[in-house]
Order: structure tokens, then sequence, then C-alpha cells
């Protein structure tokens, strides 16, 4: 397994996510209300909570995909509200992100799907964008005959690994992920954590990682931040959620599965 | 944010020692910059003689995949030139970097090009073989579709009764405007013309006689087919399409559904009743158009129109374009749901499919019209 690294102290890290006071909703549903959440560069958070809590919104919020109706969203010490156009494009280059299924353009190969951001971001050489496409698409685990296949021909792990390749096209501070192992066997969810946190190492990637996957906050997680009732219910390393006593952090890691998890992952 | 370092550029500095030649790089060797970071590789490859290249990347402020891409792609293609080089001063992120994207050349896959005349005549063969199998395909279901009709007749309770319903809505009743203002319109337009040629020969009122037979007999049902085509063909072929998709096609399967049964015969049904409605509708409409015109522009009153026109057409002319409408719906019906079921993966397919269904439902329609007109010539009807 792999060596997981357990931040001592977070008050001397870089914030480089910061969530403050937040609230989203839609028509007359709240669905965050007041929510604070910061992410430290260089590490793995992942983000649980039950479904149709707000972790997706959460996500999709600080994307700019949902509208907010409160608070401030500073990505790399900049608010996002206060960006101009061209700052905000600017922006979009220092993330990179994996939907939970995909969302390959299905038009395009493999190949070309990874090179849609370089082609619009960077002025590349063909050679080094076809070279860079191809790396990309080695360091993720896909093999080189998958660059020219399209979409609908792959199975799901690899459009995960297709749709990780494009997220790291432009060489991402952050990179986010929605739910990446869902939909892989458990073999497959391990190799593409192990790939994740790989990748987190070589690049220095920060990654935000929401996920069901109790495996996957075992293995790769430094930290957790659980959410409920439209706040962060904790946050910390995975001993700190073990030791909450809030009723639903209680069943989530100390049910069934969890038990199975940890004594597999720990 | 690397506000600061975005203004600067990659740099390097060749320093010659003895016989050591070493490169120093500065600033952010990333791809933002990746014009200079090539073409710098390339002055680094140039200085490079047969003394040792060091290449020192200590005052490299960043460094992602795509410097260090080319950087170790110089070193490799001077490695195999025959000269050594090596990194100084990477620091430990740097070097993790380096090792995961050790340089290999990626081998083209060779796609054969074949010559242009070659792929024209493959095209044609295609498109000539796809005709033929779009044909036996058409047939073969339209023996399903009867057979799934003489089935629900047998067991009428597995009829979906509130699902034709909702589809004639959908096609008949919400295309009522637009079809009867386009038809209202060609009528009008159809008698102005006809108005001004006839004039010269002094046989005005021989208008309605045109407007009456060529309105009844083939412009009613021709404007409505191909209205219902591009309505609710390309309606069919998207929402089949998707749910084919969506595997919704094999979760009714698997359920022990006929996806004929459900969703394809309320839908052909639906057209089958609502064409020949449509038509009528619309051929009224276009009636009503000439009636106007013929009275503005040809001084016909309203009581004259009326009594030509009964003495101009008589029952069968009537029934010439309500008996074509049926057919019409059967073809429009066949194609898009045939279009639908061929949907694969991509949203791309989708859009393909959509535009051929329509594109082939009016062309089918138009020459099926063709055909009931030599038909109904040689039965004199």
């Amino acid at each position: 397994m792999l060596e997981r690294r357990h931040p001592a102290s977070t008050q001397d890290r870089e914030v480089i996510i910061r969530v403050r006071d937040i609230e989203v909703g839609f028509g007359e549903k709240t669905i965050l209300k007041g929510l604070d959440l910061d992410v430290y560069r260089g590490e793995i958070l992942g983000f649980v909570g039950a479904s149709g809590q707000g972790k997706s919104v959460l996500t999709r919020a600080i994307l700019g995909l949902v509208p907010k109706r409160a608070g401030t969203i500073e990505v790399l010490g900049q608010n996002l509200d206060e960006l101009s156009p061209s700052e905000r494009r600017m922006m979009e280059r220092h993330w990179g992100v994996l939907f939970q299924q995909g969302a390959l353009f299905s038009a395009l190969t493999v190949k070309q799907n990874v090179q849609v951001p370089m082609r619009e971001h960077l002025d590349l050489s063909e050679r080094l964008l076809d070279e860079l496409a191809m790396l990309k698409i080695e360091m993720v685990g896909l093999k080189p005959d998958a660059a020219d296949k399209l979409p609908s021909e792959l199975s799901g792990g690899m459009i995960k690994r297709a749709a990780l390749a494009r997220a790291l096209a432009l060489d991402p501070d952050i990179l986010f992920l929605d739910e990446p192992t869902s939909g892989l066997d458990p073999i497959g969810a391990g190799d593409f954590d192990e790939l994740i946190a790989t990748l987190q190492r070589t690049l220095g990637l920060t990654v935000f990682m929401v996920t069901h996957d109790l495996d996957s906050l075992y293995t790769v997680c430094d930290r957790i931040a659980a959410l409920g009732e439209g706040k962060i219910l904790a946050e910390g390393p995975i001993e700190a959620m073990l030791a909450s006593d809030h009723p639903w952090l209680r069943s989530y890691f100390h049910g069934k599965r969890a038990r199975a998890a940890m004594a597999g992952g720990a | 944010m690397p506000q600061s370092t975005l203004a600067h550029e990659p740099q390097l500095k060749i320093e010659r020692a003895g016989n050591k030649v070493t490169a120093v790089l500065t600033g952010p060797w990333t791809a933002e910059h990746a014009r200079s970071v090539e073409s710098l590789a390339g002055e680094i490859a140039a200085q490079a003689d047969r003394h040792h290249l060091i290449i020192d990347l200590g005052g490299v402020q960043r460094l992602d995949t795509l410097g260090a891409w080319v950087l170790d792609r110089t070193r490799h293609e001077l490695g195999e030139s025959g000269l050594a080089s090596d990194f100084v001063n990477a620091s430990q992120e740097q070097h993790i970097l380096l090792n995961e994207v050790a340089y290999r050349g990626f081998q083209e896959q060779q796609k054969p090009k074949p010559s242009r005349f070659v792929d024209f005549l493959v095209d044609v063969g295609q498109t000539v073989a796809g005709a033929g199998s779009d044909l036996v395909r058409g047939v073969a279901f339209l023996g399903e579709l009867v057979s799934a009709f003489l089935r629900v007749i047998v067991h009428p309770r597995r009829f979906r009764g509130t699902a034709l319903v909702n589809q004639l809505e959908q096609i008949a009743y919400r295309g009522v405007p637009i079809i009867v203002l386009i038809s209202f319109l060609v009528g009008a337009i159809v008698a102005q013309q006809g108005i001004f040629q006839l004039v010269k020969f002094g046989a005005t009122p021989f208008v309605v006689d045109l407007i009456g037979i060529l309105v009844m007999r083939e412009l009613g049902v021709l404007l409505t087919s191909i209205m219902v085509a591009g309505r609710s063909g390309s309606a069919f072929t998207a929402e089949i399409g998707s749910m084919k998709m969506r595997e919704e096609i094999d979760a009714l399967r698997v359920m022990g559904l006929d996806p004929i049964e459900v969703l394809i015969l309320p839908r052909i049904l639906a057209l089958i009743i609502g064409l020949p409605l449509l038509t009528f509708l619309a051929s009224i409409a276009a009636l009503l158009g000439g009636g106007i015109t013929s009275w503005v522009y040809g001084d016909i009153s309203p009581d004259v129109f009326l009594t030509r026109l009964r003495a101009a057409i008589g029952f069968n002319t009537f029934m010439v374009g309500l008996i074509k409408a049926p057919f019409m719906a059967v073809i429009i019906g066949i194609i898009a749901t045939l279009e639908g079921l061929a949907v694969a993966g991509s949203a791309e397919s989708l859009g393909r499919h959509v535009t051929s269904s329509v594109v082939k439902a009016i062309f089918m329609v138009i020459v099926l019209d063709g055909l009931f007109a030599m038909f109904f010539a040689a039965i004199r009807y």
C-alpha cells in the first residue's frame, strides 16, 4: 500500500481553496448553508457525505457551474467573484476536473479529447501536441492503442483514465475528482487510487476528491471532510473521523462495510 | 497564483569551462512558454559538442510535464547522436517528474492513405449497399409492426391507449397551428400566381378548379407529410435514439416488454390516425387561403368560389389526398424508428441519424406521392 503522509500541522500550509460561508440552493430549497472549507496545497482531500447532501453541488459551485447565493470562494488566493473574464480563463488552466461519467467528447478520439484543452490554452507545435497527449495517456496507464479509440469503444475503467488524462492535460495545480472509483471493480478502483496518489506526488497536485469509496478514504486521502446538514460536520485525518461521535459519521465509518475496508486498508 | 512568474520567460545561458559545457536554465519551463521552451531546447542541442554537457536546473522556478518532456527529449536525442549529458541541481520534485516522463518515442500508428478514386468507389458502393439494406430492413420492420399490431388486436389489454392519446396530442393536436398556417399561405400564394397567369386568357374563374384540385389531390397531403416528417419524425428518431443510447430499450426488453409494442406501435398508430386529420385541416386552410386571394385579386366572391368549387371537385378528388395520408404516415414512422434504433454511442451519431431520418422521410414521401399520382392516373380515379 501507499505510504500516507500525515500533515502534522495545517496552520503553516498554503490554503489553495478557501470556501467561506457559502450558501447554495435551488428554488425554495437550500442545500449548503454557511459552509466553510479549506483545502491545503499538496494534499488529497476526501469529501464524503450522504447522497443528496450537496457534495457535487459544492464542487460545482467552486467550479462556477452552479451559482451561489452568498459567501466567497478563493482559489489560489484569488476571489473567484472578482476575476475578469481573462483572469477567469487563466484560473481555469489551473484546475482539471474528472466528471463522474468521464464527460469525454463522444465525437473525438481519446487523443483528441486530451488535446482539446491544450489546443485551446497553449501554443504548441504539432509534434509536441502529439507527444504530450501520448505522454498523458501513458501516465494514466492506458495503452498507446487506446489513443485512437472513440469513448464509445472504451470500458468504464478506461473512460475514467482517459478523462483523467484530459483533466491533467494542462498540468493543473488542483484536480477535482467526482467519485473517481464509482463503477469500477475493487481491483480497478484500487489501481485508480494508486494512480491518483502517484500522479499527485509526481505532479505536485492538490486533489479534491468527492467519494463514497471507503477504501479510497483509507488508502489515499490525507484529510477527510464530511458534509451534512449543509455544513462541514467534521474534518481531519481518518483517525479524527473514526473518533467523531456524530451519528452519521459513526454509522458511516463504523458500519459493516467500513470495518471491512479498515481491515483491508489500515 | 504565479502572476509574477508568468511575466518571466524561460532563459538559457551557456557556460564553457575547460572541456565542460554547462547549460544554465532559469525561469519557468512550463507549457505557458511552450514555443520558447522548445526553441531553447534546440539551442542546448546545438551547443553540445564532443564535451560533456551539463544541464543545470538549479535556477528553474517551475517545471511541468511539458518542460520535463522537452528537456528529456533533448537529452535523449543527444544521447542517440553519441553525446552524453546530465541534469544537475534538480530539486527532488523535478527529479521525480523527469523520471516519470522519461522520454520515449511514440511510434506513429500509420494509417494507410487510399487514393481518392478508391475512396469514391467505396463511397458509392457503400451508399448503394446501404440503400439496399435500408429497403430490406424497412420491409422487415413493416412485418414486425404488422405482427405486433395483430398481437395487440388479439390481446387488447396489451395495447397502450394512454401512449397513443399522448402521441396523438404531440403529433396531431400540437401540429395544427403551424400546419394550418403554412397551408393557408401556400393556398393563397398558388391562387395569386394562378390568377396572374389565367387572367391573360380571360380564364380567371378557372383558378378555383386549379386551387381545388391541386390542394385536395396533392398540396394538402404533401405539405402535411413534410411538416410531420420534420416535426414528429425527427422527434421519434431523437427519442428512440437517446433511449437506445441510455440502454432504456434493453431495459424494456429484459422486463419482458416488447419495445415495438410499447414505444413504436403507439407512435405509428398515432401518425396513421393523425396524418389524415391534419391533411383534412391543411386542405381546408389552403382552400380558405385560395378563396381569400381569389376574392382580393380575382374578384371572385365567396359564394361564386364555393359554387365553382362544388362543380370542379368531386368526392374522389377529396379521397385521393386522404387515401395517401396513412401511407405517408407509415413511411415516416418506419424511417424515423429505424434511424432511431440505428443510433450508436455518440451524440454526433444521434444528430446524424435525426438529420437522415428527416431527409429520407421527406424524400420517400415525395417519391410515394409520385407513385400514387401514376397509380391514380392509371386507374382513372
